[in-house]
């Protein structure tokens, strides 16, 4: 026993803490190089196949498919409405997680609706449809040009026309700044629920293997997180700076919140222009300009109390919040992944809650209770205001 | 045509037709430019001529004819080849003047395009079954073996006995597995019929493969003609009780990719059968030529003089046409559906 204990005491500790983690990479390779032994596999095989992105070039539909079930799939012919198709294939044998691209050669035309059904070595049919099919724009620099203004136009400067009220809220009574920074808190709030929602729906067109709408809640929770250490950190390096960098640094978290959705918004816009379902037009631009020109006011309003506000600062806190928008509109329409656009959705709505829990303390009255009838006036405002300039907008 | 005439005249056509025999050799490499060459080659191969301003090999390139499968199915896969099937007549033995065949069911994975597997009940190991034939009158012994997992019968369209009708509760009834049994009765009417399984859930067992031809000749024959079997089907892979491949005797564009060879002038006869489940209506059309069509084949005179038929399910019917000059001549269902899920395949007309 002594013995044993003296040998014990030589180990170092993490030793213990690792060798579960040894034992465990050993059975898991005895087990893949055995072959599962004793379990059989009963039943048919389930092939299932998503379509992550589709590209309409002149006589070609380009699929580009991932293995989202648990068996291999094959696929041997492909078949346009009710037609067998010549196409090629960059992996004719797509393993679990695996990709393929399928170039269809078929003369579709501008417009019309196209089911394209991979048949599989099985005789097993994976169906996917195309709809109001559309060339798939190039990725060339006029392209990157349009896109980038699509993003200056709906995110930069709306935000920036949204942060020109900073003079009148340095004037107005104090009442006046909480009832915004509420109208704020609505906003957002407006925004996040818009986040999840519209990141499930995409989630749900994903790859069910990579996590479904889990891959929003889990985007959300570690944006909320990843916030709450930004704003820990903030507030470590001025301990000291009670009163002037508390303005500030809220602006700043606003910012990043927003700077996150519109990143989700930008991949929308982009994606829709991609397969040509976005009415470019007078419409859309105005409506994202009255939508985000709200979120320019919400980052301005922590600031309102701060005596002396750099033009430049609040430049920069303009792009922080608007320039993802033409980032999101570049992904969005050149390696879309709907798997990718539902974590951003996401990590938008989780950065947008952390927000939240930020400024909501600053709304308190003298009695303490962030939810006093002006505070709620204004939140009811800030998500009416939203809905209705939202309705301007629908992708 | 037995298998060894089939490779005759696929060597035939090798020889013939250099597109075809680079597209057998590429399609393991790349395999849609060789469908393309092949489709392309058998356009720009146009023989009388009238064809190469429309589809002059160069046009054919640059607007490659967007049908076919991808690759080809070997037929040393299934074990029966769709050439040799055409013209495979089998007239049994006769033993003390009675006519008889043995008949096998057994499940058997065929492939039924390029690539694409279905688990297939067949008759002899071969889908359509064989083209059994006789002349009116004979008398007829037909000994059923199922070797297959579930119940089948043998039902014989035709005039005979109760007994002998091959469904389930009347005669010998649904034949359990391993169990055998002998339809016996007279060869009567002359005319094209048609032989299927009867068991229950009756759609199923004719859908995966349990059909042939039934060909009783009339007393004093028919002329002398090059003749021909073709059983329309198809085959419904992800059972949703609707087809996803068509053809003509099994393998989706077989005679598109090895068109079926016949000569100038002489007469050809076609024994047309549909055996399609699950669509109402199948046909045939034949291009740049007509045909006169006997339906079921019970009489010697012609009802139509046409290009274009419709047969229901069950339906069949003889076409007797010739070929007035050389070249390539398409056939296919008038359902374009079909045409383009499978149905569709070349005359080869040659001197």
């Amino acid at each position: 026993m002594e013995a044993a204990a003296a040998r014990g005491s030589r180990r170092p500790p993490w030793l213990a803490g690792v060798a579960p983690l040894a034992v465990l990479a050993v059975a898991i390779g005895l087990f893949v190089l055995l072959d599962a032994p004793g379990l059989n596999r009963i039943g048919v095989p389930q092939e299932s196949l998503t379509v992550e992105r589709t590209v309409l070039k002149p006589g070609e539909i380009q699929l580009h498919v991932r293995n989202d079930g648990p068996d291999r799939v094959r696929v041997r012919q492909v078949i346009v409405n009710d037609a067998f198709a010549p196409f090629t294939q960059t992996n004719d044998d797509v393993g679990r997680l695996g990709g393929s691209e399928i170039d269809v050669q078929y003369p579709w035309i501008e417009g019309q609706d196209y089911e394209v059904r991979l048949l599989t070595d099985t005789g097993l049919t994976i169906d996917h449809t195309v709809a109001a099919a559309t060339e798939t724009p190039g990725a060339d620099l006029s392209f990157y040009g349009l896109m980038a203004l699509i993003g200056l136009y709906v995110g930069i400067i709306p935000v920036a026309i949204g942060m020109l009220w900073l003079p009148w809220l340095r004037g107005v009574d104090a009442r006046w700044v909480k009832f915004l920074l509420a109208f704020t808190i609505g906003l957002l709030a407006f925004l996040g629920i818009e986040a999840l929602l519209e990141g499930t729906d995409i989630a749900n067109t994903s790859a069910q293997v990579f996590g479904g709408a889990a891959l929003v809640w889990l985007g959300a929770a570690a944006a909320f997180l990843a916030l709450a250490w930004v704003d820990s950190w903030l507030r470590a390096r001025r301990p000291s700076d009670d009163k002037a960098g508390l303005g500030f640094r809220a602006a700043t978290l606003v910012a990043v919140g927003i700077g996150l959705h519109n990143l989700g918004e930008g991949l929308a816009i982009g994606s829709a222009y991609a397969v040509g379902s976005l009415a470019l037009g007078a419409t859309l631009v105005v409506g994202f300009a009255l939508h985000n020109t709200t979120e320019g006011l919400a980052i301005v309003a922590p600031v309102a109390r701060e005596r002396t506000a750099r033009l430049g600062r609040l430049a920069l806190l303009g792009l922080i919040a608007g320039a993802p928008a033409v980032l999101g509109a570049w992904i969005g329409a050149s390696a879309y992944q709907p798997g990718i656009a539902a974590l951003m959705f996401g990590v938008g709505a989780g950065a947008i809650a952390q927000v939240i829990v930020q400024i909501a303390p600053q709304i308190r009255d003298g009695a303490g209770r962030v939810l006093h009838p002006l505070a709620i006036s204004g939140l009811l405002t800030g998500l009416v205001v939203m809905y209705f300039t939202g309705l301007l907008v629908s992708i | 045509m037995k298998f060894g005439q089939g490779k005759l005249s696929r060597r035939r056509l090798l020889g013939g037709v250099a597109g075809v025999s680079a597209a057998l050799g590429l399609h393991e490499v790349v395999p849609h430019q060789g469908l393309h060459h092949a489709v392309g080659t058998a356009f720009a191969q146009d023989g009388h001529g009238g064809g190469h301003d429309v589809h002059g090999g160069g046009a054919a390139m640059q607007h490659p004819l967007h049908a076919g499968t991808v690759g080809m199915v070997d037929p040393r896969t299934n074990g029966f080849d769709p050439q040799a099937m055409l013209r495979d007549f089998d007239e049994g033995t006769v033993v003390n003047g009675v006519r008889e065949w043995e008949l096998v069911a057994e499940e058997k994975t065929i492939e039924v395009a390029p690539g694409v597997k279905y688990d297939a009940w067949a008759y002899n190991g071969r889908v359509p079954g064989p083209t059994l034939r006789a002349r009116e009158g004979e008398r007829l012994r037909i000994r059923f073996v199922n070797g297959a997992q579930h119940p089948h019968t043998i039902h014989f369209h035709g005039i005979h006995t109760s007994r002998m009708d091959g469904i389930p509760g009347i005669g010998a009834g649904d034949i359990a597995p391993g169990e055998s049994t002998t339809y016996e009765f007279h060869a009567t009417p002359f005319g094209l019929h048609l032989y299927h399984c009867h068991s229950m859930p009756l759609a199923e067992h004719i859908a995966k493969g349990l059909y042939g031809a039934f060909i009783i000749d009339p007393k004093r024959g028919r002329p002398e003609a090059d003749e021909l079997v073709m059983v329309m089907n198809g085959f419904d892979t992800n059972f949703d009780r609707a087809n996803e491949v068509y053809a003509v005797n099994t393998v989706a564009f077989e005679y598109l990719h090895r068109p079926v060879v016949v000569r100038r002038d002489q007469l050809v006869r076609i024994y047309l059968v549909n055996a399609l489940e699950f669509d109402l209506l199948n046909s045939f059309h034949i291009h740049a030529n007509f045909f006169d069509y006997y339906p079921t084949g019970t009489r010697l005179e012609p009802r139509d003089f046409t290009d274009t038929v419709i047969q229901g399910q069950g339906e069949r019917g003889i076409l007797e046409l010739r070929f007035p000059y050389t070249g390539k001549y398409m056939f296919h269902a008038h359902v374009s559906e079909f045409a383009e899920l499978g149905w569709m395949g070349f005359f080869e007309v040659t001197d």
